[in-house]
């Protein structure tokens, strides 16, 4: 085991972090805070109670989760595509490291960074809002599972991208959508029927629930559920980016 | 000779078939100089990029210090430093920063005193705090060889190091490459240019279409392949080269003031004094003569040519 290695990629990616502080973590906390502000505060005192939870608070969870799944995913595919890039790659390639060591330091920073900023969101959250955590210990290990496991996704969005565009892309189009349709802003409870049904294919609906449940109590889907998913979403990334390193998919000729 | 770095039956084919190398066979003594001469698209780089483990072999072994780059490739790859030839570097990482990653990647602890021991034997150490982007591009050059040297390799790997580099710089490099010679480090450079093969290797391997061509000892294959060229000058021009004179493959020179004889030194006739009996039997006089060691390039251009 190169130590040695996963240490210095992961402070390496934590320096990129500290140089570019203001767009890592300002930004999205104070777009998160505006969210708490407008539909938590504003909008939020004139809906009714979701499941017995106030709106303002009902959204919270559903928005640290949005955060947290971005930044992990654009952090972690930002750096290994920028390597790429630059050409730099060739030394990860030449060095004496398993796919496991440079998986560890670069997603291992990306998660870190995207806890970081999940964690001052939670912080700021309650500044406008009036919330209590049912289950803290579950709350964190959720938050962490979640950090890697979608940071593990973006390591594979930064391999397979080959320009800046494409790296753009998935989150965009892919991730945006499924969060925002996961139940981030309302309870599955309040769709059509047909709509319920559906939307149980979406991997995120599970995780913003469990969530939710580790705030509130109350959850869309089991807890267990929500445990099996994000496991098997986590092992699936893993088991792709075994197979990237073992093919040399779009990294080695 | 104890090799150091072994290639056996190395082939690599990409995807669309297309051949880049064809059964490399390739044994490095420890410490030597090797120089890999070649034309663009010879498959250099794909040899430099197989040993190192960039690009995957289709078939055959390659062993660094008795370890299969396969098999064993912590070991294999912790002996080997490399120089790519594209300057690839992270344009906002300041260079102290950037060779200290280097050295922790190959797992080595941090050594602030080693690195900058390294920086200095390169005259980087006023710009180790630069960030890269602001550095010219053969100060950027001179930290990819930081780089390869921060973990203390006993292989080093220069391809094309001399692309785009000015003289000054040429010069400092092939210092480097003498102190780390004089060091005990084994070094394998591709290069375009002959002089710089002349100027520092101790054998030479000629490289065309994914195949070793040939590969001696530096001198000897100078000695052995080493064609002479003999010019006469003639008092008239000739405007044409006698019938009688045809065997000889004589070149007229556009002018016809001159005529150049090519012969081999190796050969136990040289066929020079039959030559100038045959000149002044066609009645052509001599205003001087001269000779020409021919030089690695040519035996380069011939070698390459005759493929």
């Amino acid at each position: 085991m190169n130590l040695n290695a996963v240490k210095t990629i992961y402070v390496h990616e934590m320096r990129r972090f500290q140089r570019t502080i203001m767009q890592s973590l300002v930004s999205p906390v104070l777009s998160t805070s505006l969210y708490f502000v407008v539909f938590g505060a504003a909008i939020g005192s004139r809906i009714d109670q979701v499941e017995g939870v106030s709106y303002g608070a009902f959204i919270v969870p559903g928005l640290i989760m949005l955060s947290v799944m971005t930044q992990a995913t654009s952090n972690a595919s930002f750096g290994i595509y920028f390597p790429k890039f630059t050409g730099t790659i060739y030394e990860l390639l030449s060095a004496p490291v398993s796919f496991l060591e440079i998986v560890a330091g670069y997603v291992g920073a990306a998660a870190t960074k995207a806890l970081f900023i999940g964690i001052i969101i939670l912080l700021t959250a309650f500044f406008f809002i009036d919330i209590q955590i049912a289950h803290p210990f579950a709350m964190l290990a959720l938050l962490v599972l979640t950090c890697i496991s979608f940071s593990l996704l973006g390591f594979i969005i930064g391999i397979w991208a080959g320009n800046f565009e494409q790296l753009q892309l998935i989150p965009l189009l892919v991730i945006t959508p499924l969060v925002f349709l996961g139940g981030s802003f309302y309870s599955i409870t309040m769709l059509p029927p047909v709509w319920q049904t559906i939307t149980l294919f979406n991997p995120v609906v599970y995780l913003i629930s469990g969530f939710r449940w580790s705030f509130f109590g109350v959850a869309d889907v089991s807890i267990g559920m929500s445990m099996l998913a994000i496991t098997v979403f986590t092992t699936a990334c893993l088991a792709f980016i075994w197979w990237i390193f073992r093919t040399g998919w779009r990294i080695r000729q | 000779m104890t090799a150091i770095v072994s290639v056996k039956n190395l082939r690599k084919s990409y995807a669309g078939g297309f051949e880049a190398l064809k059964s490399v066979n390739l044994e490095i003594a420890e410490g030597e100089i090797l120089a890999l001469l070649g034309p663009n698209g010879a498959g250099k780089t794909t040899l430099i990029s197989t040993i190192c483990g960039i690009t995957s072999p289709t078939s055959g072994t390659v062993t660094v210090g008795g370890h299969d780059t396969q098999k064993e490739y912590r070991a294999a790859r912790a002996m080997i430093g490399l120089v790519p030839q594209e300057i690839s570097l992270e344009p906002f990482e300041t260079v102290r920063a950037s060779v200290q990653f280097s050295r922790g990647l190959f797992g080595k602890p941090r050594d602030d005193g080693k690195v900058d021991d390294i920086l200095a034997q390169l005259s980087l150490d006023d710009k180790k705090d630069r960030k890269i982007m602001t550095l010219s591009g053969g100060m950027k050059r001179r930290v990819l060889i930081a780089k390869a040297l921060a973990h203390e390799p006993r292989v080093l790997f220069l391809d094309e190091p001399s692309a785009g580099v000015d003289v000054e710089l040429r010069k400092d490099m092939w210092a480097v490459v003498a102190g780390l010679k004089a060091s005990g480090v084994t070094i394998i450079l591709t290069t375009h240019y002959i002089e710089e093969a002349e100027a520092i290797a101790d054998r030479v391997g000629i490289i065309a279409k994914g195949e070793i061509l040939l590969i001696q000892n530096k001198a000897e294959l100078m000695a052995q392949m080493g064609k002479k060229q003999l010019r006469i000058d003639l008092v008239a021009p000739a405007a044409e080269v006698p019938a009688a004179l045809a065997k000889y493959a004589l070149h007229r020179a556009p002018d016809g003031q001159s005529l150049t004889y090519t012969y081999d030194t190796k050969g136990p006739r040289t066929g020079i004094t039959t030559l100038l009996n045959d000149l002044q039997n066609a009645g052509l006089q001599m205003k001087d003569l001269q000779t020409q060691q021919s030089s690695l390039e040519d035996i380069f251009v011939g070698l390459v040519k005759e493929e």
